[in-house]
């Protein structure tokens, strides 16, 4: 159980970067720790004692792993890639505008 | 970036090892259904590969020898083909996207139906997408005070 | 050792990992500090027997630094300075984050045992090999993910295309040197 609540420490880690800091980047960056906590809470589900990984070989048939949650985290991985890829495009984008990367003085100017 | 690229020793070692990691990420993704891999990793792979050619080589050399405005369409038409395989499991299966060709033996390189001509179709699909995002990145110069 | 140990060993070393990484003032240091946590998540992956995963979480990770890298690194970067006012914000939000930390401890008496999953839908899958016999591939996962649930698979293929236009259109929205560096080629 303990390995569980290690694992949402993670995550709110992230979720105090998300909330309290002023710079864009440091709020990407703490996006992405959010992401990675949830998808190691996932695969936490799937481990079964003394199992080996959902490859067979020839001849065996040992116990393995639960491979379904695995299929699922696959996906979220890659999407995971196409956030971070878009976020930074805005922030460059933002950056040529407002020249800066405060947020505060970013609501304030006008466009 | 530099449009010049890096020197004559970085030049001349990334002419011999980019291929090799070329020939290993199309290894991964052929062997997707035997091995772990499958066609994300080795479709990054091969992105990376093409980004060690640009980094060592400027953007000039790159852009004249990978063709940037076939990528543009390469990218588009890998994911139709996705589609174009999912329907035709439609018509001859009878349910979108049904593992419709021969399944062969158990083990063997070519077997599992349709399992590696998908894992091909990503693997291209998620290169291309990859690379051309970098590239665009790197093109942009990023100015003070407005566009220039 | 058994493997909870390990998992423990690593879960606290990238704890303290994204701290350091979202304190730290200089900028490309704290983009490779987020390094410790994707590449810790890849090593925990190898303990919990998904090789497939470690191999797409390291790679993606990489490629993630060097876009986070590339598009930062001429930006003639302004420090800010810290105010007053936000050390009580900060100070106000760990202890909220702490209160739902101690209320939902309760939550994790419910979860079923680490090492015991409840697989009912995977049974399906693993028991006998029959994915095995009836796909013909070695791989679970992948027989998975690219024919029981290939539809899951085309919409992800969907999202990344969808982001990567996305991406690219706003970078290309009047942007006056890279247009015309572009048109010249």
């Amino acid at each position: 159980m303990i390995i569980y609540v290690l694992c949402f420490v993670l995550f709110l880690v992230g979720l105090y970067g998300v909330l309290t800091k002023r710079d864009l980047i440091k709020i990407i960056l703490s996006l992405s720790i959010m992401e990675y906590s949830a998808n190691l809470f996932l695969i936490l589900f799937a481990y079964k004692k003394d199992a080996v990984f959902a490859i067979l070989s020839k001849g065996e048939n040992p116990v393995m792993v639960d491979p379904l949650p695995q299929a699922l985290v696959l996906t979220s991985i890659v999407i995971e890639l196409g956030i971070t890829a878009m976020l930074v495009a805005l922030a460059i984008r933002l950056y040529q505008k407002y020249n800066t990367f405060d947020i505060t003085k970013i609501r304030r100017l006008s466009g | 970036m530099q449009n010049k690229g890096m020197t004559v020793i970085v030049k001349t070692i990334t002419r011999f090892t980019v291929w090799v990691i070329i020939l290993y990420g199309i290894y991964i993704i052929l062997h997707g259904h035997l091995t772990p891999g499958g066609g994300f990793a080795g479709g990054v792979i091969i992105a990376l590969a093409f980004l060690n050619i640009m980094l060592a080589y400027g953007r000039d050399f790159t852009s004249d020898w990978l063709k940037i405005n076939l990528l543009h369409d390469l990218e588009a038409t890998s994911a139709i083909l996705f589609l174009i395989i999912g329907i035709l499991g439609v018509a001859i299966s009878g349910s979108f996207l049904a593992n419709f060709l021969s399944k062969g033996k158990l083990f063997r390189l070519v077997s599992a139906g349709t399992i590696p001509i998908l894992n091909i179709v990503i693997g291209i699909k998620v290169c291309v997408g990859l690379f051309v995002v970098v590239w665009s990145l790197a093109l942009f110069h990023i100015t003070k005070g407005g566009t220039e | 050792m058994p493997i909870e140990t390990w998992l423990i060993f690593t879960l606290i070393i990238m704890i303290i990992g994204s701290i350091v990484a979202i304190e730290l003032k200089n900028l490309l240091s704290a983009i490779i500090a987020i390094g410790i946590v994707g590449l810790g998540t890849s090593i925990c992956f190898l303990f919990l027997q998904a090789p497939d995963l470690a191999i797409v979480q390291f790679l993606f990770e990489i490629f993630a630094i060097i876009i986070l890298v590339r598009a930062f690194i001429k930006t003639e970067y302004h420090h800010m300075d810290r105010k007053s006012g936000r050390v009580a914000i900060s100070i106000i939000t760990v202890i909220i984050l702490a209160g739902v930390l101690v209320l939902s401890l309760d939550m994790f008496e419910a979860l079923p045992e680490f090492g015991e999953p409840t697989m009912e839908t995977a049974k399906y899958y693993v028991e006998n090999a029959h994915a095995a016999r009836e796909t013909h591939s070695a791989n679970l996962v992948t027989s998975i993910i690219l024919d029981y649930r290939a539809y899951d698979t085309l919409g992800e293929i969907t999202v990344l295309f969808t982001a990567i236009l996305g991406a690219l259109t706003i970078i290309r929205i009047k942007s006056g040197s890279g247009k015309e560096e572009e048109d010249a080629e």
